[in-house]
């Protein structure tokens, strides 16, 4: 009798918990590993009464897989400017319209209509930036805005190189050092990039995630990196210095998505009118140290974004940042191909 | 059970004889009645939980790969194809899998290394703790299993804090002068090995250790008595009669390294895949679900022959044993 009373017990705690968290409503948010501030969800929930579950992803092809599958329970997505078109193909986004939010003036002008989301009808931007080289100025004091330092390493630097394991950035970034164009189709320019990935291997150390506190602790002297960790980096060792790739550099924007099977549209919406709030899009940038689109968010982000290089594209380098487009399947085959024998 | 019997104890005398076969053959029916029963969610779990994905990549395996991840419902045997063999992306020309067959390679070696390095630091581990007394021997037992009480994870990343360019080892070796650069370990096969040696050691401990209870300590008195040196004792002693638990204890450890994902990731630095991250690399970046699932299948198979290696080996070990 008694484990009957137990059972019934139980079962009422369970069904009444899980009553109240739905009666203030939650909303899943999908993103990227440390790159959600703490201090914005605790603000949201408070304004909202709306709690926020987490889920990290460390690559935006295991976040399209792992939707595509289904039955993930996630509301929010922020895949990159490049992917979205993908996502929007495959019909995993929800038209939700931000476009017509009350907040959507906030956007910076050349924000407001994209590329890879013509009038914004499905997503509003997280934060921006580029792919560049992270240095260690106490090991190489050279001349760091050439993505030489990866691809063809100063004697300083060899064995010390990481690169950051996003197919689509590394092929990019080494498709513009040889003169050509990402996902370009013409098969002598992959075959040279493929060569000079094959030739520059043996002098990089690793390819990783997670290189802020690597780099800053000296286990690691350079990487094609991602221009909020370098800030971040610097952050921890002054030392660690951004460059830009004369050559060509690629520029990226994650973006806010509602999926098509959100079980909390309403929330999810909530929650992009949100960060399209200045102050709001600057709690984003003051954790993960990226510019966030949107106008008059700076003056309230933490003192040193405004004139860090990292964060603030120097008049000379701006002209050789580009968007990277979404490749055709037949070009991701041979990225795979070259991106497998690189690691074999 | 209780009716049957006295129903039975009721019957004339000269009708028991039969009756009593009757309860027995009764009996024995529910018995096996109720084994199928209770060993049905077992079952259940076991066919939903292993067959079933199974199949699903035995049928993923034989489509064609979506264009941005997935499958499409079209027969294609270009993933199991693929794992072979591959079509030169510039010229077209056909040739041996290079960069598979160099992973899969990596991945058998490494795992061989780590096999052995476990059975160099278990054997005389689980050797120590049989020819402790015997209320002693459950307490050292207890401290082996520790490291299974924390994540993997953490474990790794606790190996990497150690091996690490600015890490403990570096630092020490640094501060008493013996070197002057530090040694890079961390993101080399080593450090892979290392790790590896280290999460998997206690499953080569734990079974050699059982085979090692059971030996009969007199043996080697015996032996030492007819003059055998130490290092005959071991070979023609403890060796054979412990040679279940050290087949055991090396497929124990050999299984999971050949798949191991985690540590070769995170030690490993990506740089060099193992077959782990080569099948996770299909599923994620690589959008080619179909030949993620034959290579998926294709390690299956190679467990498989090491299993067969084992059972054979085994076979043959016990049979001498019990002659």
């Amino acid at each position: 009798m008694k484990w009957k009373l137990t059972a019934i017990a139980t079962a009422l705690a369970f069904v009444m918990t899980s009553g109240i968290a739905n009666a203030a409503g939650e909303l899943n948010l999908f993103n990227w590993g440390n790159y959600t501030n703490p201090e914005l969800v605790e603000k949201f929930e408070k304004e909202t009464g709306i709690k926020i579950i987490i889920t990290d992803y460390d690559d935006n092809d295991s976040a399209l897989a792992k939707i595509k599958v289904g039955g993930h329970g996630f509301d929010l997505v922020v895949p990159s400017s490049n992917y979205v078109p993908i996502w929007i193909e495959e019909g995993l986004l929800l038209e939700a319209r931000p476009d017509q939010m009350s907040n959507f003036k906030n956007l910076e002008a050349r924000w407001q209509d994209v590329d890879w989301d013509p009038g914004r009808h499905y997503t509003v931007p997280w934060q921006w930036g580029s792919v560049g080289v992270m240095v260690d100025t106490a090991v190489y004091n050279g001349d760091i805005n050439t993505s030489s330092i990866i691809f063809d390493p100063p004697p300083e630097l060899v064995g010390k190189i990481n690169f950051a394991p996003e197919m689509a950035d590394v092929m990019g970034t080494v498709l513009r050092y040889i003169g050509s164009e990402p996902c370009t189709s013409d098969k002598a320019m992959l075959k040279k990039a493929r060569d000079v990935l094959m030739a520059a291997k043996p002098n990089w150390l690793s390819m990783e995630y997670g290189v802020i506190e690597k780099i800053a602790a000296g286990d690691l002297a350079a990487s094609l990196y991602w221009n909020g960790a370098a800030f971040r980096a610097r952050l921890k060792n002054p030392d660690v210095h951004y460059g830009y790739p004369r050559e060509g550099y690629s520029l990226w924007m994650d973006s806010v998505a509602i999926l098509k099977d959100a079980k909390n549209v309403e929330n999810a919406k909530t929650f992009m009118n949100f960060i399209m709030v200045p102050e709001n899009a600057a709690l984003i940038s003051a954790f993960a140290r990226y510019a966030n689109g949107v106008e008059g968010s700076v003056k309230y982000m933490p003192e040193d974004m405004a004139t860090a290089t990292e964060v603030v594209i120097p008049a000379e380098f701006v002209a050789s940042g580009h968007f990277v487009p979404a490749c055709s399947p037949d070009v991701q085959k041979i990225y795979t191909a070259i991106w497998t024998e690189l690691q074999k | 059970m209780a009716t049957t019997a006295v129903t039975a104890a009721k019957m004339p005398p000269d009708t028991a004889v039969p009756d009593a076969a009757n309860v027995v053959r009764e009996v024995r029916k529910q018995e096996v009645r109720r084994n199928i029963l209770l060993s049905t969610p077992a079952l259940i779990v076991i066919f939903c939980a292993a067959a079933g994905p199974l199949l699903i990549m035995l049928v993923y395996s034989f489509l064609s790969a979506g264009p941005y991840g997935g499958i499409e419902w079209k027969f294609s045997i270009d993933g199991w194809f693929n794992v072979f063999v591959q079509r030169d992306i510039f010229d077209d020309t056909l040739s041996i899998a290079d960069a598979h067959v160099s992973i899969l390679w990596r991945s058998v070696k490494l795992s061989l290394l780590t096999t052995f390095t476990c059975f160099i630091f278990g054997f005389p581990t689980a050797y120590f703790i049989a020819t402790r007394p015997p209320e002693r021997r459950n307490l050292w037992l207890f401290l082996v299993t520790i490291p299974f009480w924390t994540n993997l994870l953490i474990r790794t990343f606790a190996i990497m804090e150690l091996i690490r360019n600015q890490g403990v080892i570096n630092t020490v070796l640094t501060s008493f002068g013996l070197i002057e650069e530090p040694i890079q370990m961390l993101f080399t096969d080593f450090a892979v090995m290392i790790g590896m040696t280290y999460v998997y050691l206690p499953l080569m401990v734990l079974p050699i250790y059982a085979s090692m209870e059971k030996l009969d300590f007199r043996l080697v008195e015996a032996a030492y008595d007819l003059y055998a040196t130490r290092f005959k004792v071991l070979k023609r002693i403890i060796v054979p009669l412990v040679k279940p638990g050290l087949i055991a204890g090396s497929i124990l450890v050999f299984i999971p390294s050949l798949g191991a994902y985690v540590t070769p990731r995170i030690l490993g630095g990506g740089k060099h895949m193992m077959l782990g991250n080569l099948i996770g690399l299909q599923f994620g970046q690589g959008r080619n679900w179909p030949l993620g699932s034959a290579l998926s299948l294709t390690l299956l198979m190679l467990v498989m022959l090491a299993l067969l290696f084992y059972v054979r080996s085994a076979g043959k070990s016990t049979g001498g044993s019990h002659g």
